[in-house]
C-alpha cells in the first residue's frame, strides 16, 4: 500500500484529522480523491460553485442550505479539513470503539448530528428556528401543490408541537426534545463512511 | 369473584366440549374424525360410517304416523361438530385471556396447547382412542391460508422490503443449512449407535431434517407479539418464519421425492433436478403470488359498486392464489405471502376505507381463530397412544441439534450480513433471533403427511416433531420474555408521529442524499430507486384507481369532508375557549386568499402585467375562483386539529407533498439511468426552484438587478409576507440574501457554458415533460393554464430588454428553466439532458432566439 501512504502523506496534519473525525486512512484517501475531483481548478479549497457543479444537488430541495452548511459565516471557501469534518457528522456511531472518558465529544455524536440539522433551519444563526425560517424550509421541501395557507398551518402546528416555552420559535433544546424518539444514529448516518 | 367467573367459564367450556365429545362417542364410535372446517372428504367418510353404526337418528323411511319433531343428528352432524369445536377452541382462548397472571408467564400459545392436552385427555377418557386430531389436509387447506394471508397483508411493507435481503438469506440459506445439518448430524449419531436400531436411512434423516427446520410463523407471531421487541428484530424473525415455511415445504417435497426414488436411483442428474425444482417451486410460487396480487389490485379498481363484498374478493382471491399454487405444485405459502405483501398498498388505496377496515378485521378474526384451533389441536393430537414411539436418543438429539444448529446458522449468517449493514444486528438481537426459532404446526403437518409405507418410522418422527414443537413453543415461549428483559433487547418504541418528526425525517433523508452526492458515492441501493420509478410510472397507473393515484384529489376531498364534519365541533371548541384564534386565522386566511386571487389574475394577464393594477376589486372573482374547496376551510381544519382525535390530515398532507428524497426511493447515482430515473415532475420542480433561488441570490448580490416582475408568476413562500397589492416588488428587498453563494459568473466559465450550450442544444431529447406542478396556480385553477403561448410570448417580450440591458445574462426567472441547467452542465452532459427534458412543446421555437441573445 505504498500509494496509500504517499497519498496520506500529502495531506497535512492527517493524523490530527483522523483523530478528530475517527475516519480510517481509507476513508480519508477516498474523501481526498473526491475533494480533488470537486476542486477542478486545483486551488486546494472548494467554493460554493464547486458544490453547485454536483448536478444531483440541484435536485435536492434543500441542497443549497446543505452547501451553505459547509461554509462558516463570512467564508467563501472550505478546505479539506473542514470538508472532512463536516462529513464526519455522518459517520455511523461505532459502539465497539473504546470511549475515553476525557476525550472530547466525537463529531458524529447525536447532538452534533442534530446541531447540523438544526443549523440548516436556523439561517440567521440566532439559535432559534423562527416561523419564517421554518416556512422557508417547508416551502422548499413541499410540493408546489400545497397552498401557502396549508403551508402556514403546517408550520404553525409544527412549531406548536415543539415549542415548549411558548415563544413561537424552536430552540435547539426544543428541537432536540421533539426528535427525542427518533433514532438519529440511524437516520443521520451514511453506510459507506463506517 | 374473578376466580369464580373463570371457573364458571372453564366449566362451560368443558360442558360444551363434552357435549361435542359425547355426541361423537355415541354416534361415531372409534372412527378417526379429522377436525374440519368445512371439509368434504372426512365428512363423507364420517357420515357413511356413522350411518352404519346408527341405531336411532335417521327416521325410517316408513312412518306410521306424522312425527311432530324428529331427531335428525345425522343431518347436521359434521357442521355441528365443526361449529362446536370452533366454539370450544375459542372458549379456550377466552379462558386463557381471562387469566392475566398466567398469560404473563406462559404465552398464550403454550397455554392453548396445555388446554389441548386436557381436552385430548377427556376424549381419550371417553373414547379410549383419539377421535380428533389435526389432519394435514385440513391444516394446510383450511387453517393455514388465512393466517399467512393476514400476516402478509398486515406486514409492514417498507420494513419488510428494506430488510428483504437479510430475510431471504435467513429463510433460504438458513433453512437449507438447518435441514442439511440436522439431518446429517442425526444420521451420523444413528450410525454411531446413539439411538439403537431404527429403520431409517440417510435420506429419511434428511427428510426429517427438512420438516423439522420449519420455523413456524404462527408460533413466532404468537410469542413475539407479546414480547414487543424492536421492529427490525421483529421483521427479521417474522419475515424469516413466513418465507422459511415456503422453503421448508419445497425442501420437504424434494427430499420426499428422493426418498420415493430410493437411494440407488439418485445420481447427479436427479440432484441437479432437485436443486432446479427447489428454485422453480419457490420462485414460481412467489411469482404466482405477485400475479394474483396484480389481479386483486386491478379488480379492486372496479369494485366500488359492490362495496359490501369488496373485502371478500381479497380473501377469496388470496385463497385461490394458495390453491392455484398448490395445484401447480408450486409453493403455496410463498404464493399467498407475496400476494398479500404486494397487493396491500394498492388495495388499500383503491378500496374504500370502510372496506379496508372490514378486510383487516375479517382477516384478523379468521387468522386468530384458526391460530387458536391449531394450538388446541396440537395439544389434542398428542394424547394418542398410537403415535408415541419413544426413542430417547433420537428425541433428545433432535432437540439438541435443532437448537444448536439454529444458533450456529443464525450467528454465522448475521455475521456475514453485518459486514455490510449500516445498523448491524447486535449480539443480543442475534441471540433472540436464534432463540425465536419456534417450531410449530407446519412441522407437525408435514410430519403427519409422511407416508408410512415409505418411512416406516413415521410415528417416531411425528412424535419427535410434537415434542420439538412443545419444547420450543412452551419452554422457549415461556423463557422468551424474561430472556428479552434480561438481555435488555431493544424494545419497540411506540412513537406517535409528530409533524416535527415527519418533517425532519424527510429533511434528514435529503441531507443524507446530499452528503452521498457530495461524497460522490453510490447511495444505498439500486433496486429501490428503480423500482420506485417504475412503480410511479407504470405500476400505479395499472393498479391504482386514477383518483387514488392523483395526489391532491383525495387529500382535498378528505379535507373537505373532514372540514364539514369538524365545522360544528370547531365552533363549539372556539366558543368554549373564547379564543380569538378563529377570527384572526380567518382574517389572515382570507387575506391570503385574496392575494392569491390577485396573483392568479396576474398570471392570467401576464402580457401587460406591469400596468395592471393589483387592486383586488378589479378582479372578476367568479371567473377566477374555480377551486371548489375554499382554502379557508383548510385553516379551519388545521386550527381544529388539536381537538381532533387524529391529526391524520396534516400528516397526510406532509406525506404526500414532501419531496421524496432519493435516499428513500432512488438513492443511487447511475449515469445511464439518470435522466429517466426520477419522478420527473418532482425532480424538475426542485431543480427549477433551486436554480431560480440561486439565480436570484446571484443577481441581487452581483448585479443589483431587480429580478423581473415576471416573478409574480411563481409566487413563492415569501409572497405570503408581501403587502397585498404588490406581489412582485419585495423580491428586490429580500431576495434570499442568506443563501448567496456568490455564483461568480466569471466570464471564463460562462463562455464555457455558452459553448457547451451551443454544442449540445441540437440534440434535445424528445421527451418533453410538461410540468404543470411547477406553477402552483395551474393546479388550483386549471382554467388558468391554458394560454401558454400567451404567457410565453409575454415573457419573451418582457424579458428581452432586460437581457440586452445586462448584456450577458439571459437567465430571467421565466427563462431559467431552459437556461439555468447550463450552469450545472459544465461537467456533465446528463444534467443538460435532464434539464432539456423539461422543455415544453413550445420550447423549440423559443430556444434559438435565446441562443442568439445569449451569444
Amino acid at each position: 500500500m505504498g500509494s496509500t501512504n504517499s497519498t496520506l502523506l500529502k495531506i497535512p496534519n492527517v493524523e490530527v484529522l483522523m483523530q478528530e473525525t475517527g475516519f480510517s486512512p481509507a476513508h480519508i484517501i477516498r474523501l481526498h480523491d473526491r475533494f480533488k475531483a470537486l476542486d477542478k481548478e486545483g486551488r486546494g479549497h472548494l467554493c460554493p460553485h464547486d458544490f453547485g457543479a454536483i448536478k444531483e444537488l440541484a435536485m435536492n430541495p434543500i441542497g443549497d442550505r446543505i452547501i451553505g452548511a459547509f461554509f462558516s459565516p463570512g467564508k467563501e471557501t472550505v478546505d479539506f479539513h473542514t470538508f472532512v469534518k463536516i462529513l464526519a457528522h455522518f459517520r455511523p456511531v461505532d459502539k465497539d470503539r473504546p470511549k475515553e472518558p476525557n476525550s472530547p465529544e466525537p463529531i458524529n455524536s447525536r447532538s452534533n448530528k442534530l446541531k447540523f440539522a438544526f443549523q440548516l433551519y436556523d439561517q440567521d444563526k440566532d439559535g432559534k428556528i423562527s416561523r419564517d425560517e421554518l416556512l422557508q424550509v417547508l416551502r422548499a421541501m413541499l410540493g408546489m401543490q400545497v397552498t401557502d395557507e396549508q403551508l402556514e398551518s403546517i408550520a404553525d402546528r409544527t412549531i406548536q408541537e415543539a415549542d415548549l416555552d411558548r415563544d413561537d420559535t424552536i430552540s435547539f433544546e426544543e428541537f432536540r426534545k421533539s426528535l427525542e424518539k427518533i433514532n438519529i444514529d440511524h437516520k443521520m448516518s451514511i453506510r459507506f463512511l463506517r | 369473584l374473578a376466580f369464580s367467573i373463570h371457573f364458571a367459564l372453564l366449566l362451560a367450556l368443558i360442558i360444551v366440549f363434552s357435549t361435542s365429545c359425547k355426541a361423537v362417542t355415541l354416534e361415531v364410535g372409534s372412527v378417526e374424525v379429522g377436525y374440519n372446517d368445512s371439509s368434504k372428504s372426512s365428512a363423507t367418510e364420517d357420515t357413511s360410517t356413522s350411518i352404519n353404526g346408527s341405531t336411532d337418528g335417521h327416521a325410517p323411511s316408513v312412518i306410521s304416523t306424522l312425527p311432530i319433531v324428529t331427531w335428525k343428528w345425522h343431518h347436521i352432524e359434521t357442521p355441528y361438530l365443526v361449529a362446536l369445536w370452533i366454539l370450544t377452541c375459542w372458549l379456550c382462548k377466552l379462558v386463557c385471556e381471562l387469566n392475566h397472571n398466567v398469560t404473563s408467564v406462559i404465552p398464550e400459545s403454550g397455554l392453548l396447547i396445555i388446554l389441548g392436552f386436557i381436552l385430548g385427555g377427556i376424549i381419550w377418557g371417553a373414547d379410549k382412542a383419539q377421535t380428533f386430531k389435526l389432519i394435514p389436509t385440513n391444516f394446510f387447506y383450511y387453517l393455514l391460508p388465512q393466517i399467512i394471508l393476514d400476516a402478509s397483508y398486515c406486514m409492514p411493507n417498507k420494513l419488510f422490503f428494506s430488510n428483504l435481503g437479510a430475510i431471504l438469506i435467513h429463510a433460504i440459506i438458513g433453512t437449507c443449512w438447518n435441514a442439511a445439518t440436522v439431518g446429517t448430524a442425526l444420521w451420523a449419531c444413528y450410525e454411531g449407535g446413539a439411538m439403537g436400531t431404527l429403520n431409517i436411512g440417510p435420506l429419511q434423516f434428511l427428510l426429517f431434517g427438512a420438516l423439522i427446520s420449519a420455523v413456524d410463523p404462527v408460533a413466532v407471531i404468537a410469542v413475539f407479539e407479546e414480547v414487543h421487541v424492536n421492529e427490525v428484530l421483529y421483521i427479521l424473525v417474522f419475515g424469516e418464519s413466513l418465507l422459511n415455511d415456503g422453503v421448508t415445504v419445497v425442501l420437504y417435497n424434494v427430499f420426499d421425492a428422493f426418498v420415493s426414488l430410493g437411494g440407488l436411483k439418485i445420481n447427479a442428474a436427479e440432484i441437479v433436478k432437485g436443486i432446479v425444482s427447489f428454485f422453480v417451486v419457490a420462485f414460481g410460487g412467489s411469482f404466482l403470488g405477485v400475479v394474483f396480487a396484480i389481479l386483486i389490485s386491478m379488480l379492486t379498481r372496479v369494485t366500488k359498486n359492490v362495496q359490501v363484498i369488496e373485502a371478500g374478493f381479497i380473501v377469496v382471491l388470496g385463497y385461490l392464489s394458495y390453491l392455484t399454487a398448490e395445484m401447480l405444485s408450486l409453493s403455496a405459502i410463498l404464493s399467498i405471502t407475496f400476494c398479500g405483501v404486494c397487493c396491500q398498498k394498492y388495495i388499500n388505496a383503491n378500496m374504500d376505507e370502510k372496506s379496508v377496515t372490514t378486510l383487516r378485521y375479517t382477516l384478523k378474526v379468521m387468522a386468530n381463530g384458526s391460530e387458536t384451533m391449531i394450538f388446541v389441536f396440537l395439544g389434542v393430537s398428542a394424547i394418542d397412544k398410537n403415535i408415541w414411539v419413544w426413542n430417547t436418543g433420537f428425541i433428545l438429539l433432535t432437540i439438541f441439534f435443532v437448537v444448536v444448529f439454529r444458533f450456529i446458522g443464525v450467528f454465522f449468517l448475521n455475521w456475514v450480513l453485518n459486514q455490510s449493514r449500516l445498523i448491524p444486528i447486535d449480539i443480543t438481537d442475534q441471540f433472540v433471533m436464534a432463540y425465536g426459532g419456534l417450531r410449530g404446526a407446519v412441522a407437525y403437518g408435514l410430519a403427519a403427511l409422511l407416508d408410512e409405507k415409505k418411512i416406516p418410522e413415521k410415528n417416531l418422527m411425528l412424535g419427535t416433531t410434537l415434542i420439538v414443537v412443545y419444547f420450543t413453543v412452551i419452554l422457549q415461549g415461556i423463557t422468551m420474555k424474561p430472556l428479552v428483559q434480561w438481555l435488555k433487547v431493544k424494545k419497540a418504541t411506540h412513537s406517535d408521529l409528530t409533524l416535527n418528526g415527519k418533517m425532519n425525517n424527510r429533511a434528514f433523508e435529503h441531507i443524507l442524499t446530499a452528503m452521498e452526492d457530495i461524497c460522490g458515492r453510490m447511495g444505498d441501493n439500486w433496486w429501490t430507486r428503480h423500482w420506485s420509478y417504475f412503480e410511479d410510472k407504470y405500476v400505479c397507473r395499472l393498479l391504482m384507481k386514477s383518483d387514488a393515484r392523483k395526489h391532491k384529489d383525495p387529500i382535498f376531498g378528505a379535507f373537505h369532508k373532514l372540514n364539514l364534519e369538524d365545522a360544528t365541533k370547531y365552533v363549539i371548541e372556539g366558543e368554549r375557549k373564547g379564543s380569538l384564534a378563529f377570527i384572526r386565522n380567518y382574517d389572515s386566511a382570507s387575506v391570503d386568499f385574496k392575494k392569491k386571487l390577485a396573483l392568479e389574475y396576474a398570471d392570467f394577464i401576464t402580457a401587460d402585467v406591469s400596468e395592471y393594477d393589483f387592486g383586488i376589486d378589479n378582479v372578476p372573482v367568479t371567473s377566477v375562483m374555480k377551486n371548489p374547496i375554499p382554502s379557508v376551510s383548510l385553516d379551519i381544519h388545521e386550527q381544529d386539529r388539536k381537538s381532533m382525535p387524529d391529526d391524520l390530515s396534516a400528516h397526510h398532507l406532509l406525506d404526500q407533498h414532501l419531496y421524496k428524497s432519493r435516499r428513500n426511493n432512488c438513492p443511487t447515482y447511475s449515469r445511464s439511468h439518470y435522466n429517466t430515473s426520477e419522478n420527473p415532475d418532482e425532480m424538475q420542480e426542485i431543480f427549477q426552484r433551486t436554480m431560480r433561488s440561486r439565480l436570484e441570490s446571484f443577481k441581487s448580490a452581483k448585479m443589483g438587478v431587480n429580478p423581473a416582475k415576471k416573478l409574480s408568476k411563481y409566487p413563492k413562500k415569501d409572497s405570503a409576507h408581501k403587502p397585498n397589492g404588490k406581489p412582485a416588488d419585495p423580491h428586490r428587498t429580500h431576495p434570499y440574501g442568506d443563501e448567496d453563494f456568490g455564483f461568480s459568473a466569471d466570464s471564463a466559465s460562462s463562455s464555457e457554458i455558452a459553448d457547451h450550450f451551443h454544442g449540445r442544444s441540437t440534440n434535445t431529447p424528445g421527451a418533453g415533460v410538461d410540468n404543470p406542478a411547477f406553477i402552483p396556480e395551474m393546479d388550483i385553477s386549471p382554467p388558468m393554464r391554458n394560454p401558454p403561448w400567451q404567457t410565453e410570448t409575454g415573457n419573451k417580450t418582457a424579458v428581452a430588454p432586460s437581457q440586452r440591458a445586462q448584456g450577458r445574462l439571459p437567465w430571467m426567472p421565466t427563462n431559467l428553466r431552459h437556461l439555468a441547467p447550463l450552469r450545472m452542465s459544465t461537467h456533465s452532459t446528463d444534467a443538460f439532458v435532464m434539464a432539456d427534458a423539461s422543455l415544453d412543446e413550445e420550447a423549440p421555437e423559443k430556444k434559438p432566439g435565446t441562443h442568439h441573445t445569449r451569444l
